[in-house]
């Protein structure tokens, strides 16, 4: 995994990263101000070093979301309804004001305040670890999650499958431009051969019992410790306050109302 | 231990109207191994998903009985163990020693257990890692032997392996026989189903033929199977040890230079290549797997830019990585290893059409071309029928006529021949043949020692010495 050694967060149970990822963002999500997503990220990123991603990591699997951010500032300036506030600049029939420029940077700040914790927990958790959790912690059902976990196992033959199927269709007389239509039939020869893999990886695991209907015992132990629990508590309590100093500073703008 | 009674065993896939197997009367003793044989087509697959309990009951209609240890498959599960052909379709877990663990898991079996069997099995296959590599990190004949190990983990009293090497190259295929070998003790019933007859008979003391019209045509120990049977069985596909294949010499002698690749290199994947292919030639392209032969199939198809060095050919300035998808199927046609990711029609004749309509050819003259291929690799009886539904041989022959409908002067080709029955396989090295003799230049990559010794005019090595593949 992409994390440094002294990380006493990342080794936390995967479920109680993942509750406290949920418990510390949706509280978040009740709010329209720029101010409660600022704090939160400013938060999120103090507990950074503690899970132990490298910076440049986190940027390289966050990039996708710049794109986002930029693409709701953009909208946001062309057609935000709500155009109170002082006026700052008037592009031709847009005029851009502070009302404008609040709720477009308070968007802004909520993409990142809430994919962050998500970035973080998956970039620290094992897949593996991840389903043994799920199982042996949150009590899901063994064949979602072990058979997700094969599926994902799967993914990166994908990749090479694309570039196969791409080549061929040169080779039977296609340019490998950027017609949409050769992009949707290689995407549908795509879905049909992992379709195929993935039946008969169903067959072969079924063959090795996975459908006896005995009830599974797990070689690998999953642990829910005193310590999982107080990160749960503790990302409750911490997104409770952020509400709370928004609320009472003022900021707080509820999202139903 | 487990013992195998068939009694006018039948079954047919729901939906079809021939039965896949039928009429097979069959016992297998304790600890017998038995050697699976038949034509494509026989059953033999259809049979070992049987025992092994994978036929669901509403998948398809049963005849006649079918025990293991005087139980129903499919309720002696626990009993069977099977090893199927394509390793990466076995594999559940990221880790080695997780995934031989998964199926012990699912007996229930306590986790103080767990990793002693984990270990033993890995000790038995040769598994020569430790428990937490990571399975995506393994060639195809060491994720091969970890699959058994998974299936040898469950102590199965009989153990069934379905061309558990027809996936791999020469290296990694006798990685596993000899696995089989080591893993298997006497108290395991085991019954193979492999193409490659002479590597598998070290493995068995019994050989069972299945027809494919219903019923078993032969049964002994291979001496007496192949000394009564051998030439019918060759005749039907079967590759019978010691039949020798006659040379196909060339007839002509070759001419003019179709394409020349100067020390074409892409890092990493293949190491810098010289070489010449001119009309009239067959030119093996050997080499241990992961040296770059399918690197460097794909760069004399025109299909990849290599990074350094050039290739030139068929008059043009440009190199053939440049050229126009239409220019490049008139000039030189590729032959994939896994034919179904050329096809991209749903039917066999629209395949065969679809080059050539490319190219702006008339519909009369599409119209003969595809009757002509559809005889020539007599594939006329499929022609309405749908590519993926194709047996291996049938698709193997597809793929190279839908290569040949825009009538390209150079072929490239990639493995050909692997794993085809014997009789594919001639009709193959004939076609192969007949095309040099009319004028074609051929590039072959292949590690299939047969087809270099009676085919190819000339070989050309690339890489290091043989070994097994690492992706």
């Amino acid at each position: 995994m992409t994390v440094t050694a002294a990380a006493p967060l990342a080794r936390r149970n995967p479920v109680a990263k993942l509750g406290a990822a949920l418990l510390f963002t949706l509280p978040l999500v009740a709010t329209l101000d720029p101010v409660t997503p600022a704090v939160a990220l400013a938060v999120e990123l103090v507990a950074l070093p503690f899970f132990g991603v490298r910076p440049g990591v986190l940027a390289r699997r966050a990039w996708p979301l710049l794109i986002a951010a930029f693409g709701v500032l953009v909208s946001m300036l062309l057609f935000a309804a709500d155009r109170g506030g002082a006026l700052l600049v008037s592009l031709g029939p847009l005029d851009v004001t502070t009302g404008v420029l609040s709720a477009a940077t308070g968007l802004v700040l909520r993409i990142f305040a809430v994919a962050l914790p998500g970035i973080v927990v998956f970039t620290t958790t094992d897949p593996t670890d991840l389903a043994d959790a799920l199982v042996q912690n949150a009590r899901a059902p063994e064949r979602f999650a072990v058979g997700a976990l094969a599926a994902f196992r799967l993914m990166p033959l994908l990749g090479d499958e694309w570039r196969m199927l791409t080549v061929a269709r040169r080779a039977r007389g296609a340019d490998t431009g950027r017609d949409p239509r050769a992009f949707v039939s290689t995407g549908f020869a795509l879905l049909v051969g992992a379709l195929r893999r993935g039946v008969r990886l169903a067959v072969a695991m079924d063959a090795r019992g996975f459908d006896s209907g005995i009830p599974r015992t797990h070689a690998r132990v999953s642990s829910f410790t005193r310590a999982d629990l107080a990160l749960l508590v503790v990302s409750g309590l911490a997104s409770a306050a952020i509400l709370t100093l928004a609320v009472a500073t003022g900021w707080f703008r509820p999202i139903i109302g | 231990m487990s013992e195998v009674h068939l009694r006018g065993f039948g079954w047919r896939h729901a939906g079809r109207r021939a039965w896949a197997v039928r009429g097979l009367d069959l016992t297998v003793r304790h600890g017998e191994r038995v050697l699976l044989l038949g034509p494509s087509g026989a059953g033999k697959s259809t049979l070992l998903a049987a025992l092994a309990g994978l036929l669901p009951e509403d998948s398809g209609e049963a005849g006649g009985t079918i025990e293991i240890d005087g139980l129903d498959p499919r309720k002696a599960r626990d009993r069977t163990g099977i090893l199927f052909q394509d390793p990466q379709t076995q594999l559940v877990m990221a880790r080695s020693g997780d995934d031989v663990a998964f199926g012990l898991e699912n007996r229930g079996l306590p986790r103080a257990e767990i990793w002693p069997r984990v270990a033993e099995s890995l000790e038995r296959v040769g598994f020569p890692y430790d428990i937490s590599r990571s399975t995506a990190a393994l060639s195809g004949g060491e994720a091969q032997r970890l699959a058994l190990a998974g299936v040898i983990a469950l102590r199965p009293g009989l153990l069934l392996l379905d061309e558990p090497t027809a996936n791999l190259d020469p290296a990694g295929a006798a990685l596993i026989r000899d696995a089989i070998a080591r893993a298997v003790g006497p108290d395991t019933t085991l019954i193979i189903v492999e193409h490659r007859v002479a590597e598998a008979l070290p493995l068995v003391d019994k050989v069972v033929v299945i027809e494919p019209g219903g019923g078993v045509r032969a049964q002994g120990t291979p001496a007496e199977v192949f000394a009564a049977y051998g030439e019918d069985l060759a005749e039907h596909g079967v590759w019978v040890p010691g039949c020798r294949i006659a040379a196909r010499p060339s007839r002509v002698a070759p001419t003019d230079e179709l394409v020349r690749a100067e020390a074409v290199t892409i890092p990493g994947r293949l190491p810098a290549v010289t070489l010449t292919v001119r009309a009239g030639e067959v030119v093996a392209v050997t080499g241990r797997n992961g040296a770059g032969k399918s690197t460097l199939a794909l760069v004399l198809g025109g299909l990849l830019a290599p990074v350094a060095g050039r290739v030139t050919g068929f008059g043009d300035r440009r190199p053939p990585h440049r050229w126009r998808a239409r220019t490049l199927t008139r000039r030189i046609g590729s032959v994939f290893q896994n034919p179904e990711h050329q096809f991209v029609t749903g039917r066999v004749a629209d395949e065969l059409a679809l080059g050539p309509r490319r190219l702006g050819r008339p519909p009369a003259e599409v119209r003969r071309t595809v009757d002509t291929l559809l005889q020539r690799l007599r594939l006329e009886k499929l022609a309405a029928a749908n590519p993926y539904t194709l047996s291996g041989g049938e698709a193997r022959r597809l793929s190279v006529a839908t290569a040949l409908a825009t009538a390209p002067r150079l072929l490239v080709l990639d493995e050909p021949t692997f794993g085809q029955d014997r009789r594919t396989w001639l009709e193959l090295a004939d076609l192969i043949a007949e095309l040099r003799d009319e004028g074609h230049g051929i590039v072959a990559v292949t590690h299939d020692g047969d087809f270099v010794r009676t085919v190819a005019d000339r070989t050309s090595v690339i890489g290091g010495p043989a070994g097994e593949e690492r992706p």
